[in-house]
Parts: structure tokens; C-alpha cells; sequence
């Protein structure tokens, strides 16, 4: 029985545990989840030294206070993120993403917020406890399903850990996140619904992340888009990155944890390239789509993925 | 059979069987699903069957859309549909507690109570799809006489365990969601168990339902 664990002394806005995903569930109404930032989640668990499919605590603007208990622990922390280590003699120092730290008994580790950014990873060797359902421990919090009864953590809570004392090998690596200029994406299967006005609005303005984005779904706030066809279709099933707009003209993109079925148009759909950018928008920042075809979608996933596999064997 | 095949993103299929939507159609398209499933091609990660469409969502670093679509064309279909076709009994309390549309049906169809319920009940109905939430299933046709649209406000909360209504389908709220159909009764059965992995769902596409009525304190001392 491994005993350590974090205890949760501040919770964060939304801390849950994810993986890579839960796949072939859709049909139940089961949606993918896993980790929003595929690649940030990848690079926290290489770093401390993980290959395999393990639980990282995701997390969302303010993170969360943890403080260890009854181990030693190889962590690191991915994303654009502020964050203490507040040591058991209570000395503070400044966190550093991208490179492991080392934490003992009573540490604690203060992540304060994730900066012109939405969502971060934090990592442990071996991986943090995770409750498994169909092969993955992702949260969900609508379908109550993943670790924790697929709910939030809270304050008091705790968190155990696989493996109570790592093998400390320190490691690190230069990356920075970068920014896109415009959404890259391909025309969604109800193209043709849609005004050869509004395919031009779509196309040339620019649109806001609404605040009424999380896991499930981000809202674009805009120019109306005009449908000339019927603003209902029959439901049908969906996949993350779709572009769905209601009756009201305002897009939503579909994000990991959406609804496995839908009945709204869609005008277009992210490429697969783009995702790990995209969930990382904040509220208020302005976009821009672009259309391209599918084999230069494909084109730029293969680079897209290449370079993710460059950055986890540099960690090597 | 597949009647088009384009791609839905870089990393899904989009099989097109056409507009209509019957039961001859979708369970074609269940048929597909379970000889899909039962293949377990590489690479793929979800497929998502609905009235008339079947979605196949694939791992990009695994396959692409020429190689997998070619697969699924050359796909040799078995006929599983009926193979594991079962009738699924679900008691329903229409007790005013859980009828909230009722009345509100009964005036827009201009149709009395009773006449709904009988209605409703003596039917044996059809599972299209399964999803939008975990395990809540699609089931139709509903009788002509009780088709009515959705609510013009959808409801923030419609408890879980609700039995709604509209157009020609009829489902069943598997979680407590937002929600705009009409609503005539609840089940204290429960339709989905994350904790039974195997068959988490009661009712699965092309399964049939049977409603069955209960009172209100056989609906309480309910024991799955």
C-alpha cells in the first residue's frame, strides 16, 4: 500500500486528473476527455522520467496548493505557469516549468496561475493515483465518470501518489509555447448551409473566446453567421474540434469533453495540428480562422507530431 | 448502403446513409457499427452510429482518411444486428411530481391525459442511437397523435431518471442535464453503470423498449 499522497489545502478553479484519453466509449455517450494540451501533458510525465499512459493533475488559471505527505517525489510542471515550492522549513522558491524539482515531506507546491494561458500540467514520477474506467482515469465531470467520482477536486481532498520515492534524475528543456495566428481548419459537413456572406465573415473577421468556454466546449462571440438552409440537422455524432452554429449565429468549437452527439450545422472543423494551441486561448482573446485542404491538414499534423516527438527524446 | 463518404476533420469519416430516418436505415448502420467493432481496425478510435450517419474518428498518427476510408469499402459486412437484439422493460410513475409537460402536451395536442399515456404505453420502441450524455438512449417512432416539438425555453435541469418526448422520439435522461423535451414520468432503474464496464449501458442501439406503468410507491421502494 503506498501511503503518500497530496493533500489538497486550496483546490484551484477546475484540478482534475487526466491521461491521453478514454477511446471507443463515444457510442455509450462516452466522449474522449484526456488531457487538453496533448503535448504539454506529454512533456511534464518525459520529464520525470514516464512513458506510459499516466494520471497528470490538470489544471486551469489558478491551480492548486498541495502539500506532500509521507514521500519524496521527482514532479515537474508544464505550460505557461507561475508556481512556488514552499519548502517544510516554510523558505519559498520561485517554481521553473520545464525542469523537474524534487519535493519532500510537508513541501508544498503553490501554483498560482497559468499565464495568457488556460490550461497546465503537473507531473510526478510514476504517475499520481488515478481511478480507471475503460482503461483511462480522465475526469468527466458530466458523465460523473474517471478518477475522483469524474468530479473537481476540493479542498481537503487528497490526492495519492503510485509510487512513494522516485529515482531522482533531474531533468530539463528549453521550450516555449507559441502562438497562432489563425485557427487552421477544414469545411465541416454542412459547408454549404451557410451564406456565401457568411462563409466571408467567417472566414475574414475576427471573433472572441467567450467566458462560456471549459473542457466541454469554447464559445465564439462575433459576427453573426447567416444559415440559409435549416439551423437543425439530425443529431448526429461529433467529434472535438467540430465548429458547430446554432440558430443564434455564434460558433462553438467542441472541445475534449463535448457531448458525444450533436444537432447543430457545422461550418467547419480544426485541424488536428491546431488543437493543442487552440484549448489554450483564454476569454477575450480574438481569432482568426483559415480554411485549408485536408492533405495540408495532414501535412502539418505529421510536423506538428514530429516535433513533438523531437522535444520528448531531447528529454532523453 | 453507405450512400456517401467524406471526411468530418482531419481524423474522422464521415459515412453519409441519406436523410431519412427509419428503422431499416439505422439498423443498417447498427450492423455496420458492430461488424466495425468487431474488427477493431488499427487505428481507430471511436464510432459513433446515429439515425443516419456513422461517425468513425481515427488516431492520425496511426492511419489517415484514403487508407481508412478504402477499408471501410471494402469492408465484408457479417449481420450482427440481430444477434444481440433484446426487449428492455422500463417502469415509468407518470405521477405529477414527474409529468411536468403533461398538461402542456395535453393542450397543444388537444388530447386527453389518458388518451397520451395509452398512447405512449402501447408501444414497443425502437433504440436508434445512444449518447449525447452517458448511455441516454434515442428511441422511436412515437405514436403520430403525441408528437409535439421541444420546448420553446429548454429546461436548465431536467432531473435524471426523466422520460421525455418530442417529435417522433421518445428518451430517457440518464443524468440530471439541461434539456428541452417534453417531459411525462421518470424510472427508478438505472440505464447506465460506469461500474459495470462490459455493458455499462441498459439499452443499447437496436434494442427494443417496453414502458411499463408503476405508482408512485412502487416507483420509491424501487430495488435495481
Amino acid at each position: 500500500m503506498i501511503k503518500a499522497y497530496f493533500e489538497i489545502l486550496r483546490p484551484g478553479i477546475n484540478s482534475t486528473l487526466q491521461d491521453e484519453g478514454r477511446a471507443h466509449q463515444n457510442h455509450i455517450g462516452v466522449p474522449f476527455s484526456g488531457a487538453m494540451d496533448n503535448r504539454n501533458y506529454l512533456i511534464s510525465n518525459y520529464l520525470v522520467g514516464n512513458k506510459s499512459n499516466l494520471a497528470s493533475l490538470e489544471f486551469a488559471y489558478q491551480g492548486p496548493l498541495l502539500k506532500l505527505k509521507l514521500g519524496q517525489v521527482l514532479a515537474a510542471i508544464t505550460g505557461n505557469v507561475t508556481f512556488n515550492i514552499i519548502r517544510n522549513n516554510l523558505t519559498v522558491e520561485e517554481g521553473v516549468c520545464y525542469q523537474t524539482f524534487k519535493l519532500n515531506p510537508d513541501d508544498q507546491i503553490d501554483i498560482i496561475s497559468t499565464n495568457k494561458s488556460v490550461y497546465g500540467y503537473f507531473s510526478v514520477q510514476k504517475g499520481l493515483k488515478g481511478d480507471y474506467y475503460w482503461k483511462s482515469c480522465s475526469v468527466n465531470t458530466k458523465a460523473k465518470i474517471g478518477s475522483n467520482e469524474g468530479e473537481k477536486f476540493s479542498i481537503n481532498q487528497k490526492i495519492y501518489l503510485n509510487q512513494s520515492e522516485s529515482e531522482f534524475n533531474s531533468k530539463k528543456i528549453d521550450y516555449s509555447n507559441l502562438k497562432i495566428e489563425f485557427i487552421r481548419v477544414l469545411k465541416g459537413t454542412n459547408f454549404n448551409f451557410f451564406s456565401e456572406k457568411a462563409k466571408k465573415t467567417f472566414f475574414s473577421n475576427e471573433f472572441t473566446v467567450s467566458k462560456l468556454t471549459d473542457r466541454m466546449g469554447m464559445r465564439l462571440e462575433g459576427s453573426s453567421i447567416e444559415n440559409i438552409v435549416d439551423t437543425n440537422i439530425r443529431s448526429e455524432g461529433l467529434i472535438k474540434g467540430v465548429i458547430q452554429v446554432p440558430a443564434d449565429g455564434m460558433p462553438i468549437i467542441m472541445l475534449s469533453d463535448h457531448g458525444t452527439i450533436g444537432g447543430y450545422p457545422k461550418i467547419s472543423v480544426v485541424i488536428s495540428a491546431d488543437y493543442d494551441k487552440l484549448v489554450q486561448l483564454t476569454p477575450g482573446t480574438k481569432i482568426k480562422f483559415k480554411l485549408i485542404e485536408l492533405s495540408e491538414a495532414e501535412t502539418l499534423f505529421k510536423i506538428y507530431n514530429m516535433e513533438t516527438e523531437n522535444i520528448l527524446n531531447q528529454i532523453n | 448502403m453507405i450512400k456517401n463518404i467524406i471526411n468530418l476533420g482531419d481524423a474522422a469519416l464521415y459515412c453519409d446513409f441519406g436523410a431519412e430516418v427509419n428503422k431499416e436505415i439505422n439498423s443498417k448502420i447498427i450492423n455496420y457499427f458492430k461488424n466495425l467493432k468487431k474488427n477493431k481496425i488499427f487505428g481507430v478510435t471511436n464510432i459513433t452510429p446515429s439515425y443516419n450517419k456513422l461517425i468513425i474518428s481515427f488516431d492520425l498518427t496511426k492511419i489517415n482518411y484514403e487508407k481508412l476510408k478504402d477499408k471501410i469499402i471494402n469492408i465484408e459486412l457479417d449481420d450482427l444486428a440481430k444477434e444481440t437484439k433484446k426487449i428492455v422493460k422500463v417502469p415509468v410513475c407518470v405521477d405529477d411530481e414527474f409529468s411536468f409537460d403533461l398538461n402542456r402536451l395535453s393542450e397543444k395536442l388537444n388530447l386527453g391525459l389518458e388518451k397520451i399515456l395509452e398512447s405512449f404505453f402501447n408501444k414497443e420502441y425502437f433504440c436508434y442511437m445512444t449518447g449525447f450524455i452517458a448511455g441516454m438512449p434515442f428511441l422511436g417512432d412515437i405514436d403520430r397523435k403525441i408528437r409535439l416539438k421541444r420546448l420553446e425555453t429548454p429546461r436548465v435541469k431536467v432531473p435524471k431518471g426523466s422520460i421525455g418526448i418530442t417529435e417522433q422520439f421518445c428518451n430517457i435522461y440518464t443524468y440530471e442535464s439541461p434539456g428541452g423535451w417534453n417531459i411525462i414520468g421518470n424510472t427508478p432503474i438505472k440505464v447506465f453503470d460506469k461500474l459495470n464496464e462490459n455493458n455499462p449501458a441498459t439499452i443499447n442501439p437496436g434494442d427494443n423498449v417496453r414502458f411499463y406503468k408503476i405508482n408512485k410507491s412502487e416507483y420509491l421502494n424501487w430495488n435495481d
